[in-house]
């Protein structure tokens, strides 16, 4: 484990976070939470957790992302609140 | 979209090596990194793939809900087979050593826990596949 590491990926994961919720576009939400899935993904297999980091990779960002965009093409894009 | 030539022809470039890496997944996770449901999340990824290249009526001819509901099936009927024979065979639950000593075959230990994932892996695929298929349609029933 390398904190220096560690401590860089969890603060771009909070910013991350903080951005997917405070973006009005559910879209870029959407692909914001795809790229923090992508920084945990790194971050769980930096702490040797390879099998969680794989689900987080195939779930996360693969199926969940679609999934979003699928719901988002139902519905409408942008918040209204 | 439908017409874009560097999409149709990546993704039917791509799609047999994720198939083959879902494959490769499901069958390695007894050892390593990996296992039924992730290699099925991905083997389910390749059809997602094709949705997005090639529309979603062109997927559904070659995956259709007959055969989701008979993969999803198959897959639990593995898993839950293997199971319960296991508890008939006088063990626990998915205690694979009972089925082992009982039949004599050696080596069908790492069989079984193959066997278990694969069948995992197959209801996952199937599952996740019927749920692209119902959130990608369009303002149709699901059928």
């Amino acid at each position: 484990m390398i904190w220096e590491l560690d401590f860089a990926l969890l603060l771009f994961m909070i910013c991350c976070a903080i951005a997917a919720i405070t973006v009005r576009d559910l879209l870029h939400a959407t692909i914001i939470l795809a790229a923090y899935s992508l920084v945990m993904t790194a971050l769980w297999s930096e702490m040797n957790a390879v099998d969680v980091a794989f689900t987080e990779a195939a779930v996360g960002a693969g199926i969940t992302t679609v999934l979003f965009i699928a719901a988002i093409a139902r519905t409408r894009r942008s918040s209204s609140d | 979209m439908r017409e874009n030539v560097v999409i149709r022809t990546v993704s039917r470039l791509a799609v047999p090596f994720i198939q083959v890496f879902a494959l490769y997944v499901i069958v390695h996770g007894a050892s390593g990194a990996g296992g039924g449901f992730q290699g099925g999340v991905v083997f389910a990824s390749s059809f997602i793939l094709m949705t997005i290249a090639f529309g979603l009526s062109s997927v559904r001819k070659r995956l259709n809900n007959r055969w989701i509901v008979i993969c999803s099936v198959l897959g639990i009927t593995i898993y839950a087979g293997i199971g319960l024979l296991c508890l008939i065979l006088g063990g626990n639950y998915l205690e694979y050593g009972i089925i082992e000593t009982t039949l004599g075959i050696p080596h069908l230990h790492g069989y079984l826990l193959d066997a278990v994932e694969v069948g995992i892996g197959i209801t996952v695929m199937a599952v996740m596949t019927s749920i692209i298929y119902d959130m990608a349609e369009r303002g149709g029933e699901s059928s």
